[in-house]
C-alpha cells in the first residue's frame, strides 16, 4: 500500500536543463551576496565572554563543530563539556550547571532543541527561570536537508513558554552583541544561530547599529511600506527595499531581533505612522511566529493598517539547494520584492 | 569520600524511629488530604531515613548551605514522603503538615523547587532528575566542592530514555560524586514495572553503563545504611547506583496486603486505623 503523501517517490525524474543546483550542505554558511562576512562570530564572542566571566561554560550535544562552539572548545577546553548526542541530557545538565551558579551556553540544532528536548527546556530550565542560554543553528529554512533539519516552527514552540526570551539575529553584529546580552539577562534565552561565515548586514545600512535585547530598531526609512522583520529576513527585506527603491517604492525596514518579549511600543508607533502597508517577514512558518505576534499587537491596540505576512507555509518543506528553496517558498530577495509590489 | 561527622549522626534517635516518624507524618498528610501516594511514602521511608539521618550532610537551618549534599526528588509525586522527612529533619515546620495539598501550601501534591525549602528541583515530569543531577555534579566538581548529589528516582522512570542518556554521560564524565538511588517497588501506573518494560536485569544494566552498582532490600535499615556507606566510600571514579527493593505500604500490614496499585486507595475511616497499626510498632 502506498501512502498518498509518498506516491511521488515512484515518479521518475529527468536531469533538468540548465545549471544544476546541488543540495546545500549543513556545514555551509548562508550565502549573502554583496555582504562582507565574519567567521564564527558566536564562537569568538563566547570566548570573549568566557574570558571576562568565570561562570560561563559551553556545552553541546555532539554539534560543537556545527554551532561554532568548537572555537570555545579549542581555545578554552576546560570550559567546554561534550554531552554527546543526547539533547534531553544537554538541557537537563545545563539546568544543573545553572543551579550550581554557572552560566551555560548550550548548543545543538534548532530542530533538536525545540522538538526533542522541549519538556526538559520547559520544566528543568524555564519553569525554574534558570539562566541557561540555548543557541541553535539551522533555524527556519537554512538547510536543504528537509524537515528533519529545518526548524520551521521553533519560535512558535518556544513563544508559548513562560520566562523564555527569544532572539532571531540577522547578522554577525547581532550575534556578537547578543552573546553578552544573553549573559546579562537573568533567565533562560533561546537564540537562533547563524554560524560559519556570517554576513555583516545591519551596519552597512545603519553604521551605528548595535544589538539591544528587547529592542526593535529602524534600519531603513521609507514612505510606502513598513517591513517588520527578524533574522535572515531583515537582510532579505533590506535587499528587496533597494530593488523597490529603483521603482520609486519607499520601503522602511524595522528589525525585530527579539521575538519575545516583543518591542510592542516601537512596532505600534511605526505601524501607526503615515498609512504605510505593513508587511512582516520571517524565516519561520507563518503560524505562531513574528507575523502573528505583530498582528496580535496591532489589533489589540486598534492599529489596523493594511497588513500582510511573508513567511514559510504551514507545510513540511522540500529538500534541495537553498537558493531554489528560498525562491520556492518566497524568502528570496526577488520573491519578497515581487510580493510587496503585488500588494501595493 | 568524606570522614566528617554528619549532624544527624550525633543523635540518639534510631534510624528505625526516624523511619517510623516519616511514615507517621506521611499518613497524617494523607489523612488531611484524603488521598496521596501513601504506598510509595511508606515503602521508601527507610531509605529516606538513612539518607537524611545517616548519609547526608546538610544544615536544617540553612537549606541552601553551599556544602550540603544535594537530594533531588525526580519523582515529584513522592513529595509526600519528602515533606515528611523534611519536617522530621527540621527543615519544614511540623505545624505546616496539615496544609499538605491545600491552596497556598508550601507542600503541593507534586514536588516543586519554588514551593518548598529543601526541594532542590521540580520533579514530576519523569526522567528529569538524573540529567539535572549530572549537571549539578559537574558543577560541584568545577567548584571543587566535595558534596554529593543524590537523585531519587522510581523504577518507572527507567523507561524514560533520558535516564539512560544521563547514565552514559555520568560515567563518561567520571561523576564519582553522584549517587542515583532507585526505589524499586515494581509498580507503575499501568502495572508491574518488570512487565511494562523489561527493566531487569537491572544491576547489570547500570554496571554496563559504567556505574558502581548495588542492590539491597530497601526496607532493611542496616542494609540501606551499608549501601549508602559503600556508595560514598567507593574509591573508583564511577558514579554510584543503588537499587532499593521496597515494599509498597510497608509498615501498615493491612494496606500491604491490599491489592497494590500505583495509587493506593485508602478509605476515609482507614487513616486512623493505619495510624493505630503503625503506633503499635513504634520503635524506641
Amino acid at each position: 500500500m502506498t501512502i498518498a503523501s509518498m506516491a511521488r517517490k515512484y515518479e521518475p525524474r529527468t536531469l533538468p536543463e540548465g545549471p544544476r543546483v546541488a543540495t546545500t550542505a549543513m556545514i555551509a554558511s548562508l550565502a549573502a551576496e554583496g555582504y562582507e562576512s565574519v567567521s564564527a562570530p558566536f564562537g569568538h564572542a563566547l570566548v570573549d565572554l568566557a574570558t571576562s566571566d568565570d561562570r560561563v561554560v559551553g556545552m553541546s550535544a555532539d554539534l560543537a563543530k556545527y554551532t561554532d562552539m568548537h572555537i570555545l572548545a579549542n581555545a578554552m577546553p576546560e570550559r567546554f563539556y561534550q554531552m554527546g548526542m543526547a539533547e534531553q541530557l544537554l538541557m537537563s545538565a545545563a539546568a544543573g550547571m545553572a543551579r550550581e551558579g554557572f552560566l551555560p551556553f548550550a548548543t545543538t540544532y534548532a530542530v533538536f532543541a525545540s522538538r526533542r528536548a522541549y519538556d526538559f527546556i520547559a520544566m528543568a530550565i524555564a519553569e525554574e527561570n534558570l539562566p541557561v542560554k540555548i543557541c541553535c543553528a539551522l533555524p527556519g529554512l537554512t538547510t536543504g536537508y528537509g524537515p528533519s533539519h529545518q526548524a520551521t516552527e521553533d519560535l512558535a514552540i518556544f513563544r508559548g513558554l513562560p520566562n523564555m526570551v527569544l532572539i532571531d539575529p540577522c547578522d554577525a553584529t547581532d550575534v556578537v552583541g547578543m552573546v553578552p546580552a544573553m549573559a546579562a539577562h537573568d533567565g533562560p534565552v533561546y537564540a537562533r544561530l547563524p554560524r560559519g561565515k556570517v554576513p555583516e548586514v545591519l551596519r552597512r545600512h545603519k553604521p551605528d547599529y548595535r544589538f539591544e535585547l528587547g529592542r526593535a530598531q529602524m534600519i531603513r526609512e521609507g514612505g510606502d511600506v513598513l517591513v517588520i522583520a527578524s533574522g535572515l529576513m531583515t537582510m532579505r527585506a533590506l535587499d528587496a527595499a533597494e530593488k523597490l527603491a529603483a521603482d520609486n517604492i519607499g520601503v522602511a525596514v524595522l528589525h525585530v531581533p527579539t521575538i519575545k518579549p516583543l518591542d510592542r511600543a516601537t512596532i505600534l508607533a511605526e505601524a501607526a505612522r503615515g498609512g504605510r502597508l505593513v508587511v512582516t517577514a520571517e524565516n519561520h512558518t507563518v503560524i505562531g511566529g513574528l507575523g502573528e505576534a505583530v498582528a496580535g499587537t496591532l489589533l489589540q491596540a486598534g492599529v489596523t493598517p493594511q497588513f500582510r505576512m511573508i513567511g514559510l507555509p504551514d507545510a513540511f518543506l522540500e529538500a534541495g539547494g537553498l537558493p531554489t528553496l528560498h525562491d520556492m517558498y518566497g524568502l528570496s530577495v526577488d520573491r519578497v520584492a515581487e510580493a510587496i509590489r503585488g500588494w501595493l | 569520600m568524606t570522614a566528617t561527622m554528619r549532624p544527624a549522626q550525633g543523635s540518639n534517635i534510631s534510624l528505625a524511629r526516624r523511619a517510623w516518624e516519616i511514615r507517621r507524618k506521611a499518613l497524617r498528610m494523607g489523612q488531611v488530604q484524603g488521598q496521596g501516594y501513601i504506598g510509595q511514602a511508606l515503602g521508601v521511608a527507610d531509605v529516606l531515613a538513612v539518607a537524611y539521618f545517616h548519609a547526608m550532610d546538610y544544615r536544617p537551618e540553612d537549606p541552601e548551605w553551599e556544602g550540603r549534599d544535594r537530594f533531588l526528588l525526580s519523582i515529584g509525586h513522592y513529595a509526600i514522603a519528602l515533606y515528611a522527612v523534611l519536617i522530621e529533619a527540621g527543615i519544614l515546620p511540623e505545624d505546616e503538615l496539615e496544609t499538605y495539598g491545600m491552596d497556598d501550601s508550601r507542600m503541593p501534591m507534586s514536588g516543586m523547587a519554588s514551593y518548598t525549602p529543601g526541594m532542590e528541583i521540580t520533579g514530576g515530569s519523569l526522567g528529569h532528575g538524573l540529567g539535572i543531577a549530572v549537571g549539578m555534579a559537574m558543577g560541584l566538581k568545577r567548584k571543587k566542592n566535595p558534596a554529593f548529589v543524590i537523585n531519587l528516582m522510581s523504577d518507572g522512570e527507567l523507561g524514560e530514555g533520558s535516564t539512560w542518556e544521563a547514565a552514559m554521560s555520568a560515567s563518561a564524565q567520571g561523576l564519582d560524586n553522584l549517587i542515583c538511588i532507585i526505589d524499586f517497588n515494581d509498580q507503575q501506573a499501568d502495572g508491574p514495572s518488570t512487565q511494562v518494560l523489561s527493566s531487569e536485569p537491572l544491576p547489570e544494566k547500570w554496571q554496563a553503563f559504567g556505574w558502581f552498582t548495588q542492590r539491597v532490600d530497601g526496607n532493611d535499615i542496616d542494609a540501606v545504611r551499608a549501601a549508602f556507606d559503600a556508595a560514598r566510600a567507593h574509591p573508583g571514579p564511577q558514579p554510584r547506583a543503588i537499587i532499593f527493593d521496597t515494599v509498597m505500604c510497608r509498615g501498615v500490614p493491612f494496606l500491604e496486603a491490599r491489592e497494590i496499585t500505583h495509587f493506593v486507595r485508602v478509605e476515609a475511616d482507614e487513616w486512623d486505623k493505619a495510624l493505630a497499626v503503625l503506633d503499635e510498632g513504634k520503635p524506641l
